[in-house]
C-alpha cells in the first residue's frame, strides 16, 4: 500500500492487517507513556478543505503518538481561500518535504488527483472525500465491530473477520461518504449488511452494491441485527425535498426510544447501535439510544486513533519507502508486513 | 470564385471508399472526373490507397474566440479543423461576448475569413446573453454579413418552454433552425457526471438521462406543433435516440447529431477522476454507446458534431468539481468514427461522407459544402489513408487545447490532405497554407 485512498478496492489481507495493527496501537493508548518513535523526522501534513474538527484531531493525535511532526493546513484562511489551487497546494508541501499527506476535501476524488498525479510523491491518505469514501472511519467502526464480534465469541480479534455479523447502516446513503466505506469493507470482511433509507437518499444503481436495501427500520429491525450504524443527517437536506420533515424522517428512519425499547423485545441484546458523529439527538439517534450501554460512540472515536496509528505507520514505515533510520514498533508484536500497489 | 488556388491532379483516389477515380481540381471546382486524366502543369497527387471524400462539416465547434484566446482562437482552432478534415466549421455562440448580436457574429465570420482554413459559420445565440430570458436578435444575425441560420444557446439549455416555442416559430422565416442543448436545468443542479451504477460508486452527483430525453421529447413535440425545424445538440441515451428515431417516423422535421467521443467512452472512465472525461453531456454507459452507433447507422442521428470544447490546462488540472466541461475534438473525429463506425462495419466511407459533411452543410444551410464528388461541383475534398495509425498526442495537435480524451490511444485513419475551395490548405498530413480570401469573396458569402 502506498496510498489509502478508498476500502472499494482494499484487499482482505490489508484490511486485516490495518485492523492488526491498530489492535497493538490500542495498546499504546493504554500505557502510561502514550508514544512510539516509530515516525520520529517524517512529516504528516493534515490537509483539510472542509472544516473537520474530529478527524483532523485524530489523526493529529495519531501522527503524534508515533513521533511525527504534524502540520496542520486548513484551506480556509490560507492561501487556498485566496484561489491557490491543488495543484499549487501540493506542490508546496512537496517541496516542504512533507512524508504524507492526510486529505479532507469537500469534491469526490481530490484524494485519488494528489495520488494519481505527479504534484506531489508523499504517501496520501483519504480522511473524507465529498460524498465518495471516509476509509479510515469504515476501518475504526469495522474494528469496533469486530472487537464486538471477537468478544461475543469469546476469542481475541487479532487475525478475524466479521462473517456472519449483520450490519444495519441507516441514513442518508446517497450523501454518505461514511456508508459508502462502510459498504466496501464490510463486504470484503463478510458481514451482512443491510442499508435502510428513504428512497430519496439512496443513489440510483444502489442495487448493484454488495449489500440488501431495506425502506423499513422496524422490519429491518426484526430481522435480527447485531450493530445498527445511524448516519447524520445533514442540515442541508432538510429542506430540498428529500424527505417531507424532520419530524416524518426521525419517525421512520431515526433510532428512537421504541427502537431502542424493540431491541430489548425482540431480544437482541448483544445489539450495538454506532454513529460516526456528531449525532444530531432527537433526529436520527435519540439522547437515550445514544446514551445508552449500547452505544459504541466514544469507543469509535477512541478507536479512531489506534485506526489511523496504524495507516499511517503502514503506509511511512513500509517497504516502498526509504526513511533514514528503518523504525520499528518499541515492543514485541506481529511486525506486519507490506505490499506495493 | 479565385482563381489563383492552381491546379492539382488526384489520381487513383477511392472516391467515397469506391471505385478509384482521378479528381482534377482547378480553380476551386471539381473541374474533371475520370480515369486517366491529363492536365497540363497540374500538381500530380498520387492518391492510390486514399479515400477521397467532401470537406467534413462541424456543427458544433467552440473556438472561444472572443473572449477566451487563451483557450483557443479562430486561428488555431481552425488550423485543427482543417487538419482533422474539416472544410466548415459552426462557431457556438457561448463566446465572451455571446455571439447574440449581427456584430459579434460578424466579428467572428471576419476572423474565420482572415484565418481562411476553413469557412467559418457563426451560430448565433437563442436567447440575449444566453440568458433564456428573452429572444436574441435573430433576424439581424439572419441578415448579417455572417448570414446565420443555425441558433443555440448551446451550454445552456433554452429551458422555457414558451421561449423554446417562440425560437422554433420566428427562426422559420429566415429558414433558421434552433440547436438545443437538451438539459434539464433542475435535475441537473450540480451535476458532475452520468447518473448511474458509477456515480453511485464515486459519490459524484448524477446528471440522468432523464434530463437529456425530457427536453428532446417536449422540443419535438413544440416542432411538430409549430411545424418548424429543429435540431438536437449532442444526444448522449439510448433513450434520446429512440425519442427522435419516433419523432422521425412521425414525420416531425428533427436532426440530431452525436459526439465522437459519445460513439466511443463511457463513463467507467470517470472511475480515474480525471477531468480529461468530464464533459456535457457526460459520458454514459456501453448500452448509450451502442444505441447511438446503431442511431447513427440507421440515420436517426444525422451528423457527427464535435464538440470541440478547448479548455486551458488549469481548467483540468484539479479537482473533479472544479474542472471545466468539454473535451477537444476536431483533429480526432475523423479517426474516431472510423474506429467506431467503419471499423465495426456499421458503416461505409459513403456514410461517413453523409454524417460529417452532407447532413452537415445541409442543416446549416451551407451551399457550397457537402456536395458530390462531381464535375462543376465546389472543390471541398480531402484525402484520407485509412490504413494509417496513429497514437493520439495532445501536445502535438494545433488546437490549444490539450484535453484530448483518446490521448495515448492508438487511432486509424489520418488526413493525407485537405482542400478547401480549390486550395490545400493541408497535404502530406501536415498544414500548407489558408485559402486567401479576396475582398470582393469576403464582402459576400457564396
Amino acid at each position: 500500500m502506498k496510498h489509502l485512498l478508498s476500502t472499494e478496492d482494499l484487499s482482505l489481507a490489508n484490511a486485516i492487517s490495518i485492523l492488526d495493527t491498530a489492535e497493538e496501537m490500542a495498546a499504546v493508548g493504554d500505557r502510561e507513556v502514550k508514544k512510539l518513535p516509530a515516525l520520529r523526522g517524517r512529516t504528516v501534513v493534515n490537509l483539510f478543505f472542509e472544516d473537520s474538527t474530529r478527524t483532523r484531531i485524530s489523526f493529529e493525535a495519531a501522527a503524534k503518538r508515533l513521533s511525527a511532526d504534524v502540520i496542520n493546513f486548513a484551506a480556509k484562511g490560507s492561501s487556498v481561500s485566496k484561489g491557490e489551487s491543488l495543484k499549487d497546494t501540493a506542490q508546496t508541501l512537496s517541496a516542504m518535504g512533507a512524508d504524507a499527506v492526510v486529505i479532507r476535501h469537500w469534491a469526490s476524488g481530490a484524494p485519488h488527483r494528489l495520488a494519481a498525479t505527479d504534484w506531489i510523491d508523499a504517501a496520501v491518505i483519504n480522511a473524507g472525500d465529498g460524498t465518495h469514501e471516509h476509509p479510515t472511519q469504515a476501518l475504526l467502526d469495522a474494528f469496533t465491530m469486530r472487537r464486538h464480534w471477537a468478544r461475543l465469541a469469546g476469542t481475541g480479534s487479532e487475525g478475524t473477520d466479521l462473517k456472519g455479523m449483520r450490519v444495519a447502516i441507516a441514513g442518508d446513503v446517497l450523501h454518505s461518504r461514511v456508508a459508502r466505506s462502510n459498504v466496501w469493507l464490510l463486504r470484503t470482511l463478510g458481514a451482512d449488511v443491510t442499508l435502510v433509507a428513504p428512497p430519496t437518499l439512496l443513489p440510483i444503481g444502489v442495487e448493484k452494491w454488495p449489500c440488501k436495501v431495506s425502506y423499513n427500520m422496524d422490519e429491518t429491525l426484526a430481522q435480527g441485527v447485531d450493530a445498527v450504524m445511524m448516519l447524520r443527517v445533514q442540515g442541508e437536506r432538510m429542506n430540498a425535498s428529500f424527505f417531507p420533515s424532520t419530524r416524518e424522517y426521525s419517525r421512520r428512519w431515526g433510532f428512537d426510544d421504541n427502537r431502542l425499547r424493540a431491541l430489548d423485545t425482540l431480544g437482541m441484546k448483544d445489539t450495538i447501535i454506532m454513529h460516526p458523529g456528531p449525532m444530531n439527538r432527537g433526529l436520527e439517534i435519540s439522547a437515550a439510544a445514544a446514551d445508552s450501554p449500547r452505544s459504541t460512540v466514544l469507543a469509535q472515536v477512541r478507536n479512531g486513533v489506534s485506526v489511523r496509528m496504524a495507516a499511517l505507520y503502514l503506509l511511512l514505515s513500509g517497504d516502498t519507502r526509504e526513511p533514514a533510520a528503518a523504525p520499528a514498533l518499541a515492543y514485541a508484536g506481529t511486525h506486519p508486513t507490506k505490499e506495493s500497489n | 470564385m479565385a482563381a489563383t488556388t492552381g491546379t492539382y491532379l488526384i489520381r487513383g483516389a477511392s472516391i467515397l471508399g469506391g471505385e478509384p477515380a482521378d479528381l482534377l481540381i482547378r480553380d476551386g471546382v471539381i473541374a474533371e472526373t475520370g480515369t486517366g486524366l491529363q492536365a497540363e502543369g497540374a500538381t500530380v497527387i498520387d492518391a492510390a490507397g486514399l479515400v477521397a471524400l467532401p470537406g467534413m462539416v462541424d456543427v458544433h465547434t467552440h473556438l472561444r474566440e472572443p473572449g477566451r484566446e487563451d483557450a483557443e482562437t479562430v486561428e488555431t482552432g481552425t488550423r485543427a479543423a482543417a487538419l482533422g478534415g474539416y472544410t466548415a466549421v459552426h462557431a457556438m455562440a457561448n463566446s465572451t461576448p455571446v455571439a447574440d448580436t449581427a456584430g459579434v457574429v460578424e466579428q467572428v465570420f471576419s476572423l474565420g475569413r482572415a484565418a481562411g482554413w476553413v469557412d467559418v459559420r457563426p451560430v448565433g445565440a437563442v436567447t440575449v446573453g444566453l440568458a433564456g430570458e428573452q429572444l436574441a436578435e435573430l433576424g439581424a444575425m439572419a441578415d448579417s454579413r455572417a448570414r446565420v441560420r443555425m441558433f443555440s444557446d448551446d451550454g445552456i439549455c433554452v429551458h422555457d418552454p414558451v421561449l423554446m416555442r417562440r425560437a422554433l416559430e420566428y427562426v422559420k422565416a429566415f429558414d433558421g433552425v434552433v440547436a438545443q442543448h437538451a438539459q434539464e436545468p433542475r435535475l441537473t443542479s450540480g451535476a458532475q457526471m452520468n447518473e448511474g451504477d458509477v456515480s453511485a460508486v464515486l459519490g459524484l452527483a448524477g446528471w440522468p438521462a432523464v434530463a437529456e430525453e425530457s427536453i428532446i421529447a417536449r422540443d419535438v413535440l413544440l416542432a411538430q406543433h409549430v411545424g418548424s425545424r429543429l435540431h438536437v445538440c449532442h444526444v448522449s441515451t439510448a433513450g434520446s435516440v429512440e425519442i427522435i428515431r419516433w419523432a422521425k417516423g412521425r414525420g416531425i422535421n428533427v436532426t440530431a447529431e452525436v459526439t465522437p467521443h459519445h460513439l466511443l467512452l463511457t463513463d467507467d472512465l470517470v472511475r480515474s477522476y480525471d477531468p480529461v472525461f468530464k464533459v456535457n453531456p457526460p459520458l454514459r454507459t456501453d448500452a448509450d454507446v451502442e444505441a447511438l452507433r446503431a442511431g447513427l447507422a440507421d440515420g436517426t442521428i444525422d451528423v457527427v458534431g464535435t464538440d470541440h470544447a478547448p479548455h486551458p490546462s488549469e481548467h483540468k488540472e484539479c479537482e473533479w468539481a472544479q474542472a471545466a466541461m468539454g473535451m477537444t475534438g476536431l483533429e480526432t473525429a475523423l479517426s474516431v468514427v472510423q474506429h467506431a463506425m467503419i471499423e465495426t462495419g456499421l458503416m461505409t466511407w459513403a456514410d461517413f461522407a453523409r454524417v460529417t459533411s452532407t447532413a452537415a452543410a445541409r442543416i446549416g444551410r451551407l451551399a457550397d459544402q457537402g456536395r458530390p464528388l462531381e464535375a462543376g461541383e465546389p472543390a471541398n475534398v480531402i484525402l484520407v489513408d485509412p490504413a494509417a495509425r496513429w497514437t493520439v498526442d495532445p501536445f502535438r495537435m494545433a488546437t490549444m487545447g490539450r484535453n484530448s480524451p483518446f490521448k495515448g490511444r492508438e487511432l486509424p485513419g489520418k488526413v493525407v490532405a485537405t482542400f478547401f475551395k480549390g486550395h490545400p490548405t493541408v497535404l502530406n498530413g501536415e498544414l500548407n497554407t489558408p485559402y486567401a480570401f479576396t475582398d470582393a469573396t469576403a464582402a459576400g458569402v457564396a
